[in-house]
């Protein structure tokens, strides 16, 4: 019942006076009520639940706990999974959202 | 997919268990609170990897094994009604009422319809002007903002003929009905990250204080869940008891504001009964007056007797760790996902389900 699932915003818009977005799941796209992380834009990466956006993903806090348990597990390189083909060019912003 | 896979590495996770094993000096109990993080936990076999030392008991997190009966008969019996139509999430169609299921009343002819968010079910409702649509909202802090949206969209639409059966849930007086029963083995906990992702940690605080626990918010992936382990055992190991978070990267101390201000506006606490457990005080979520006419308790009032529970079923002593699933002398033989006795055998987050679809056999010892 609480599963989240993160995903990538590929499209803002507002549908009855509601923040809603298009978000995609590794190129599966659906919308998703954005009401409730108002700071997330094109391109943040959001935890989603029941349609709801209920998170913001840190990218910058998951990448420093990440590089500590690649460290414990002796992972040469990190090799973290790239953004979904799904998103489109024009989409994506070097950096990352903020 | 990224923020997922890398939290399934094989590599991370032996490393993490060996971890685990080099600091426990003597036996711990965990309990998981989330029904998700015990199938992750039962599915990849982390229990048995970490046994004898470390002992798991599954935790009541799982909201529609703990919606109580009387709410399934009461849903069931607005899906039979020609007025009305009950949406609600798939897992909830084939949790055993005292007679039937929402499937069976679906059969007979009910208009039961599965959605996806109760946004869906607020769309039923515009297009059905001539129809009471009840969404059926169970669902621990996690769920309850977007239960609360659909409502204030309704309010703010003046889409009338939209209502909600609440049958929402709290976790920490969960977790306090847990540490205070008599007992209880439980020496730490793994706190449920999308609930904290809602809530914050602040309200685990004091709980971890007063009863010298471990708390630690963690994650859903096997990594996360190891990494919550042994945060939680170097706490023990240590003699410390604090709240601490694994999850970082979707989980801050003060939770999401914006969600919790919405879901304050629309409901209120109250005390509720846990299917299993009976009823914890303060444990409960209803609509507040001002949107009480949106409830589906007041629209439809209850009839009938009150129910009663299967007298085989041991879900109350599993879902509060008392019991584990396979040694209920049900599981697996009367208690089966396709013919299920108690909602833990139905659910996707059920602890009897996640043994079963596991292929655990029964225990040499049933309780």
């Amino acid at each position: 019942m609480c599963l989240g699932v993160p995903g990538r915003i590929v499209e803002v818009y507002t549908e009855d006076g509601v923040r809603m977005g298009r978000v995609d799941f590794g190129g599966i796209t659906r919308a998703a009520c954005l009401e409730y992380t108002p700071e997330a834009d094109v391109g943040s990466w959001v935890v989603i639940h029941v349609g709801f956006a209920i998170s913001v993903v840190d990218e910058e806090e998951a990448r420093r706990a990440y590089e500590l348990l690649a460290e414990m597990g002796n992972l040469e390189d990190i090799d973290l999974p790239q953004s979904p083909e799904g998103v489109r060019a024009e989409d994506y912003r070097p950096g990352g959202p903020r | 997919m990224r923020f997922i896979d890398e939290y399934r590495d094989d590599r991370i996770a032996r490393a993490l268990i060996e971890e685990i094993h080099r600091t426990a000096t003597r036996p711990w109990t965990l309990m998981e609170v989330c029904g998700g993080q015990t199938h992750t936990l039962i599915r990849q076999g982390i229990d048995e990897l970490l046994a004898p030392t470390i002992t798991l008991v599954h935790g009541p997190g799982c909201p529609v094994c703990v919606t109580p009966l009387a709410l399934i008969d009461e849903a069931i019996a607005i899906a039979k009604r020609p007025d009305a139509i009950l949406c609600s999430f798939g897992d909830m169609l084939r949790v055993p009422g005292s007679s039937e299921d929402l499937l069976m009343a679906r059969a007979a002819g009910g208009d039961v319809r599965v959605v996806y968010s109760p946004l869906d079910a607020l769309e039923v409702a515009r297009r059905n002007p001539d129809r009471t649509v009840v969404f059926f909202a169970v669902g621990f802090e996690t769920t309850a903002p977007a239960n609360a949206m659909a409502v204030l969209q309704a309010a703010r639409l003046g889409i009338e003929n939209f209502a909600l059966l609440v049958a929402h849930v709290l976790v920490p007086p969960a977790i306090v009905a847990i540490l205070v029963s008599p007992g209880n083995r439980v020496q730490g906990f793994l706190a449920p990250g999308h609930v904290c992702a809602v809530q914050g940690w602040r309200e685990y605080e004091p709980l971890a204080r007063e009863y010298r626990v471990p708390i630690v918010v963690t994650g859903f992936e096997p990594v996360d869940l190891l990494e919550g382990i042994l945060m939680v055992v170097r706490q023990l190991e240590e003699g410390r008891h604090e709240v601490e978070n694994q999850y970082v990267r979707a989980v801050r101390r003060d939770g999401n504001r914006a969600a919790q201000a919405v879901v304050a506006e629309v409901f209120e606490t109250c005390d509720r009964a846990w299917r299993g457990i009976g009823v914890i005080p303060k444990s409960g979520l209803r609509l507040r007056a001002p949107y009480r006419r949106f409830d589906a308790e007041v629209r439809f009032p209850r009839e009938g007797a009150p129910a009663s529970e299967s007298e085989i079923c041991m879900a109350g002593a599993v879902l509060t760790g008392r019991v584990r699933p396979d040694q209920c002398p049900a599981y697996g033989t009367r208690c089966t996902p396709s013919s299920p006795l108690g909602a833990p055998m139905v659910s996707s987050e059920g602890a009897c389900a996640a043994y079963f679809l596991a292929g655990r056999p029964p225990a040499e010892v049933p309780a």
